[in-house]
């Protein structure tokens, strides 16, 4: 069997598509969109095209539309830049405890700097109740964010009704949709969003680029000084090959998304029923339907999800888990521990994500493999497993 | 392509892929169970001692590459070594012997150590309440 990839939230190829669009700008067209001359202008109007393109994909103008290198600059510029744009309304954030990295610890940041933040808790699915954020909300308030969908378990958040309290309580509202876009629609309008992070390598675009939206009117400080590239709002030369790429890569999702997510939803529930029938003590991590359609995320009882991982790189499958082994910081997995995942289970958790390239095929092969992995593992380790305590 | 990174030493993916001495073993001398605070592993090591000597060593462990391969290794380096030498094996001695390990898993060999010094204490324990009785 060829390579079997299931670590499509971690990141995505690059489609053969997007870097056929890419390649010109290398060479043949390099130009700095900043110079005047026909060359750089060449590049500028391949700029603003791919602009327009990711504007009109999420129901924005293309003037709310700001590059970035990243989806983790996104999330820093809008945390970062709301904050020190509204300092003298205000220093309180509120978060969710299963945001991104890059937006905790930006925060984290914040608050060494004497900015307060409060931590929304979620339910076991690694749901956020938008009751919570009424009870959060402060005249200080400056923000509150709330991802589309969560990178690890796959949950859909309650943006619209979130959006909505906000909006009442007359606060600017971010979402980091990096793990949505291209995957179900995004509307910044439906989504009531002031702030939208984006990024191109999770949909088949190119890596090292991403987008924030911000909301026409709306205080942002910029992260970046020294030039006057996207208006004033993050300096430095344009990633010209990669913004193209991930107008490309908004273009394809475009007219595929659709049915993409549909093929996507029936691998995904195959998976996991496949997951739950072959392997005894295993339970499904996340919402079982208001879930992104490439996610599957379960915990395997007695074993360590390195070692899963391991095993299933030998039989030439990748997978990712969130057991505190494979952590820096040796800490489980903070959206399993959020959602009150026992240490022990978060230690035998499994993502799998799927995508574009995989196929039934994918599923089925993973399907025979795994159980033997877990059973090998298994007879290895001190505890015993017993049906009962999967749940 | 750009080869020749990985996490792991080749020696420290044989023992994991290939662990050897792995499973339990029937009535031992000494059985030490130790779990690791920071992470979560759980090692259980066997040992059988016959005239001061480590005759046999056996390991079940719940844990990473790290954690499996260190197990495996420490079985095969008390096998045939006298108690007391067996003391004094280090988690840099079981690491070193692997080939080493990334910094962020050196406390997955701190486990095997442990887990030798509680099957040997736990040795000790029993010989001398078989002798006083």
């Amino acid at each position: 069997m060829e390579q079997v990839y299931l670590d499509y939230a971690a990141t995505s190829p690059t489609h053969p598509q997007v870097i056929k669009a890419m390649q010109p700008y290398y060479f043949a067209l390099f130009g700095n969109p900043s110079s005047i001359h026909a060359c750089g202008q060449q590049s500028r109007a391949a700029i603003e095209e791919a602009r327009s393109k990711i504007a009109a994909f999420i129901g924005a103008d293309s003037e709310e539309i700001v590059f970035t290198s990243s989806g983790t600059e996104a999330n820093n510029f809008a945390l970062k830049g709301t904050a020190w744009a509204n300092r003298k309304k205000g220093n309180h954030i509120i978060i969710s405890a299963i945001e991104h990295h890059a937006s905790l610890e930006s925060c984290k940041f914040l608050e060494k700097q004497g900015f307060d933040i409060s931590y929304l808790p979620v339910d076991g699915f690694g749901m956020v109740n938008p009751e919570s954020v009424i009870e959060e909300l402060r005249p200080e308030t400056v923000l509150v964010s709330v991802m589309h969908a969560n990178n690890e378990v796959g949950t859909l958040q309650p943006v619209v009704e979130i959006s909505a309290i906000a909006r009442k309580a007359g606060v600017c509202f971010h979402s980091d949709a990096v793990q949505t876009l291209g995957q179900i629609p995004v509307d910044v309008g439906r989504l009531g969003v002031d702030f939208l992070s984006m990024s191109a390598h999770k949909l088949y675009g190119p890596k090292g680029v991403g987008a924030l939206y911000i909301r026409k009117g709306t205080r942002i400080s910029p992260l970046l000084h020294g030039g006057s590239q996207e208006r004033g709002m993050r300096a430095s030369t344009e990633n010209l090959p990669g913004i193209v790429g991930f107008g490309a890569a908004v273009e394809i999702a475009e007219s595929e998304m659709e049915q993409e997510s549909r093929r996507l939803c029936q691998l995904r529930d195959r998976l996991i029923r496949g997951i739950l029938d072959s392997i005894e003590g295993v339970r499904l991590n996340g919402h079982p339907v208001a879930r992104l359609p490439n996610n599957v995320n379960v915990s395997i009882r007695c074993v360590e999800g390195e070692a899963v991982v391991l095993n299933l790189d030998f039989e030439g499958i990748c997978a990712s888990t969130g057991s505190a082994c494979t952590s820096s910081s040796l800490e489980p997995s903070h959206v399993l521990s959020a959602m009150g995942l026992s240490h022990e289970m978060a230690h035998g958790s499994l993502r799998l994500s799927l995508g574009k390239w995989t196929t039934l095929a994918h599923i089925e092969h993973f399907l025979q493999v795994l159980p033997g992995t877990v059973s090998r593992l298994r007879a290895m380790s001190p505890l015993v497993i017993t049906g009962k305590e999967a749940d | 392509m750009v080869e020749g990174y990985a996490l792991y030493s080749e020696k420290v993916m044989d023992h994991f892929r290939n662990p050897r001495n792995a499973g339990g073993m029937e009535n031992p001398d000494g059985t030490g169970h130790v779990g690791n605070p920071i992470c979560g592993d759980i090692m259980e090591l066997y040992i059988r001692v016959d005239k001061g000597i480590i005759t046999d060593a056996r390991f079940k462990t719940l844990g990473c590459g790290a954690a499996i391969a260190t197990s495996s290794m420490v079985t095969e380096m008390v096998k045939g070594m006298a108690i007391e030498k067996a003391l004094q094996i280090s988690n840099k001695a079981v690491a070193e012997a692997l080939g080493g390990l990334p910094s962020v898993k050196m406390h997955c060999s701190m486990l095997a150590e442990e887990a030798l010094k509680a099957a040997i204490d736990d040795y000790f324990t029993k010989s001398v309440h078989i002798n006083t009785a």
